[in-house]
């Protein structure tokens, strides 16, 4: 069985590692053979650009050379794809390759669309990127005071990050003992102040105690950059001294260029995660179009039930198991105080008060993450 | 007339469905009809707020063997 991997990040890699150890004989005896193509020969681990954003890391503590995450068995290439011909099983990619296959796992994630809102890339720091996370630092050390607006686009990964970096912008001036002379002003697009109605419950009263002001059903439409307005879809105007921003995201382009999916969403069955009219083809991580948390943890569960099943079709021809949809993300509260949020399709999630533990096994998970994603935990 | 898209945002907790069906419009043209379907209660209230909000047009809302099935039109 050819088994091919389009995407060395979180999803890719887990699911490589998974795979690899599920058919060590397998690959020994020639009968399989895993191939993975990426974009590039270095891992970021992604949640880290938070804390570069409030400059509690640095940046080269985010990498590791992806070749030295993976089981050797697997046959790593950075070339990126840029055609897939799902109907000939087979992809080209950059360099002119052609690489044909029985099981295709596209884990290829998402991107950040600022440019998407008129005057939003211009005018607001943001962290998605190495770049622009750095740049946010930059931003913040050099700011005086004055109104701080946090406005979050659709869709976007890590729906925890709208919370957390605001409270990490309130502890950051706080700590810099500028309380009185900054307001941090949330916003968010929907009736309350996160998507999830328990995280909602204890993060609205938790910005009642801590001073932060907040405005809900705010879609941005567009940045006025010269006199510092932010206009929302619904009608307001927000004044703004510094505007950080989770932007919309998208799917890769080689998705949507490819017909696969809009927006380079690709349309997934919720259980089995292969795409729709491919049973051969399996997706995960940010680039399905599953109504879920576009999350790591989220890559990380469905990589390890597509592994079981690629490895029992190589076995005995059958996928075995459906994914139930869980999701597990920490919450950073603050500089020093998190919790967290476990559900799947059936469990809504319940997360506690924040506590000094949680945040320091969420500091632990940032080394951990490593043997996470060499899947040894 | 364009085709119903659906949004089956069932079961779902995290972004949620009225987060789906935002995300939804912005990839809709102007006169498309989304079809989103909930099982969370709260959509039968808060995607209304919404569209009333933006100035979008409820098509339908009803209640099947409890999911929500509510059809939007983008107007703008
Ligand atoms: C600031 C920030 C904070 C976050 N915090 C959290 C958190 O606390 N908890 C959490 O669970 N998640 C968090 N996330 C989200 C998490 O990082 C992503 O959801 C996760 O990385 C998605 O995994 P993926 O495999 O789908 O995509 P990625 O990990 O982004 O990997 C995509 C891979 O595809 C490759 N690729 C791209 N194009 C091609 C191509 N054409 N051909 C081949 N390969 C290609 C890329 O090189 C990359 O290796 C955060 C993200 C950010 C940015």
């Amino acid at each position: 069985m050819r088994i091919l991997i389009v995407g060395g990040g979180m999803g890719g890699t887990i699911l490589g590692n998974n795979l690899a150890r599920r058919l060590k004989s397998e690959l020994a005896n020639g009968k399989a053979r895993i191939t993975m193509l990426s974009a590039s020969d270095r891992h970021m681990y992604q949640p880290g650009l938070l804390y570069v954003a409030v400059g509690q890391m640095m940046p080269d503590q985010l990498y590791r050379d992806q070749r030295s995450l993976l089981e050797p068995e697997i046959d790593f290439h950075v070339d990126p794809v840029e055609e897939f011909d799902l109907d000939n099983n087979r992809v080209k990619t950059k360099s002119g390759k052609t690489h044909e296959y029985d099981v295709l796992a596209i884990a290829t994630g998402s991107r950040i669309v600022p440019e998407a809102i008129p005057g939003l890339a211009e005018h607001a720091e943001y962290f998605y990127t190495e770049e622009s996370a750095v740049k946010m630092y930059n931003r913040l050390r050099e700011f005086q005071g004055g109104k701080v607006v946090v406005a979050v686009g659709v869709p976007h990964k890590c729906p925890m990050a709208p919370l957390e970096i605001t409270f990490m912008l309130h502890d950051y001036f706080k700590h810099r003992g500028m309380s009185d002379k900054v307001q941090v002003h949330y916003t968010y697009p929907i009736g309350r102040t996160h998507g999830l109605e328990p995280v909602a419950k204890w993060a609205t009263p938790e910005f009642d105690r801590l001073g932060i002001t907040y405005e809900t059903l705010f879609n941005m439409k567009e940045v006025d950059g010269a006199d510092k307005v932010l206009h929302s879809e619904e009608g307001s105007a927000i004044n703004y001294d510094l505007l950080i921003t989770v932007p919309a995201h998208k799917g890769m382009e080689v998705i949507e260029k490819n017909g696969l999916g809009q927006s380079g969403w690709i349309p997934t069955d919720r259980h089995r995660l292969t795409m729709e009219g491919h049973d051969n083809v399996f997706v995960l991580g940010d680039t399905t179009n599953l109504p879920i948390s576009k999350a790591g943890s989220t890559a990380h569960f469905e990589a390890e039930a597509i592994a079981e099943n690629i490895a029992a079709m190589a076995k005995i021809g059958t996928p075995v198991r459906d994914y139930d949809g869980k999701v597990f993300c920490f919450i950073e509260a603050g500089r020093d105080r998190a919790t967290y949020a476990m559900f799947n399709y059936q469990n809504p999630p319940d997360p506690k008060p924040p506590t000094k533990a949680v945040h320091w096994f969420k500091m632990a998970y940032n080394q951990l993450y490593w043997a996470s994603a060499r899947g040894l935990l | 007339m364009s085709d119903v898209r659906v949004i089956d945002a069932c079961n779902t907790f995290c972004p949620g469905p009225l987060m789906e069906l935002i995300a939804g419009m912005k990839q809709a043209e102007v006169g498309d009809v989304i079809e989103l379907l909930s099982s969370d209660a709260g959509s039968a209230a808060d995607v209304p707020e919404w569209i009333n909000k933006v100035g979008h047009e409820m098509v339908s809302s009803e209640q099947v063997d409890g999911v929500w099935h509510i059809k939007v039109r983008k107007m703008k």
